[in-house]
């Protein structure tokens, strides 16, 4: 890019990139930490009310 | 699907199940599009050159960064009024992915006013506002935090929520209440935009692919905290069950 402002422009752009693929991962290891911890408290015999009627 | 429907949260996991790829691949798409345009498409701006491209990241960013805290501020009248059990979970699962996108408006915010205003930042009403948007996120992810049970937690960041709404007509006027080196409103104006189509035209796709964005992250951070809550009631039930009876506390007490 040959912008005299290129520097502004490839900073917003990597800033916004970066927070976006931060949300990304947050949402992602999140779901796959409470599922691991729902799958160990299931092994345990723990069950939720509503699971055990239906 | 009525709305009383997705009450249950296992039909709005299940749904959140059904919808996520499909919204994620629309997500990918549209910002593969917003990129070409922003990069391919859109000419230099007349008087700001190259940096007219940071338009087409801040404005959707900043534009987020409102509707976001208003549809909390919808969930909250959800949580306090009708007691809707996805409310609150709407609401605390906005709040992370809000304070993002109003980081995200400020930062390239910053970077576009040092070389068109000269100075990365100034104490005017439409920053200042914006920023105390960002504090408010901050705070209210600290109260849910910081409450354990999350049906008093809720009940007490609906109210900080509808209070902090205020703030949201002064970022969108302070550009015509208060003299600001910000430029007033140009896209959603009674008068129809002041942008050419050359440059209006990427700004819209890019809107649309940070609202694509936000849809998806929200619900799946909303299912995550359903997960969350289902986590929280295995526990509470696992302590109930290794807590004797009562009555056989008692006894062991008298014996």
């Amino acid at each position: 890019m040959s912008d005299p402002h290129a520097f502004f422009i490839l900073a917003s752009y990597a800033i916004t990139a970066l927070t976006c693929l931060g949300l990304i991962a947050w949402v992602v290891l999140d779901h796959r930490r409470q599922r691991a911890v729902i799958a160990d408290l299931e092994a345990r015999g723990v069950t939720r009310r509503s699971g055990r009627s239906s | 699907m009525a709305l009383l429907d997705l009450a249950n949260p296992t039909r709005f996991l299940a749904l959140v199940q059904r919808a996520l790829p499909w919204l994620a691949l629309a997500t990918a798409v549209l910002f593969a599009a917003a990129v070409h345009f922003a990069f391919f498409v859109a000419p230099d701006d007349y008087q700001q050159g190259g940096t007219v491209r940071i338009m087409f990241i801040h404005v959707p960013a900043a534009w987020l960064s409102m509707a976001c805290y208003a549809m909390m501020a919808l969930a909250s009248l959800g949580t306090l009024v009708w007691r809707h059990p996805l409310a609150d979970v709407s609401a605390k699962a906005a709040a992370p992915i809000g304070a993002a996108f109003t980081f995200v408006c400020l930062a390239t915010g910053s970077l576009w006013g040092r070389p068109m205003w000269g100075t990365w930042w100034i104490w005017d009403a439409r920053l200042t506002s914006e920023l105390v948007l960002l504090i408010m996120y901050l705070g209210l992810i600290a109260l849910w935090r910081s409450v354990d049970d999350p049906g008093r937690a809720g009940r007490a960041a609906a109210v900080l929520t509808l209070v902090g709404t205020i703030n949201l007509p002064i970022i969108k006027f302070s550009v015509d209440w208060w003299n600001t080196l910000h430029q007033p409103a140009s896209v959603i104006r009674l008068g129809g935009p002041t942008i050419h189509a050359s440059i209006l035209t990427p700004l819209i796709v890019s809107a649309l692919a940070f609202t694509a964005l936000f849809v998806t992250l929200h619900l799946a951070a909303m299912r995550n905290e359903v997960l969350r809550r289902r986590v929280r009631a295995m526990r509470l039930m696992e302590a109930q069950r290794e807590m004797p009876p009562a009555g056989a506390q008692a006894a062991a007490g008298a014996g």
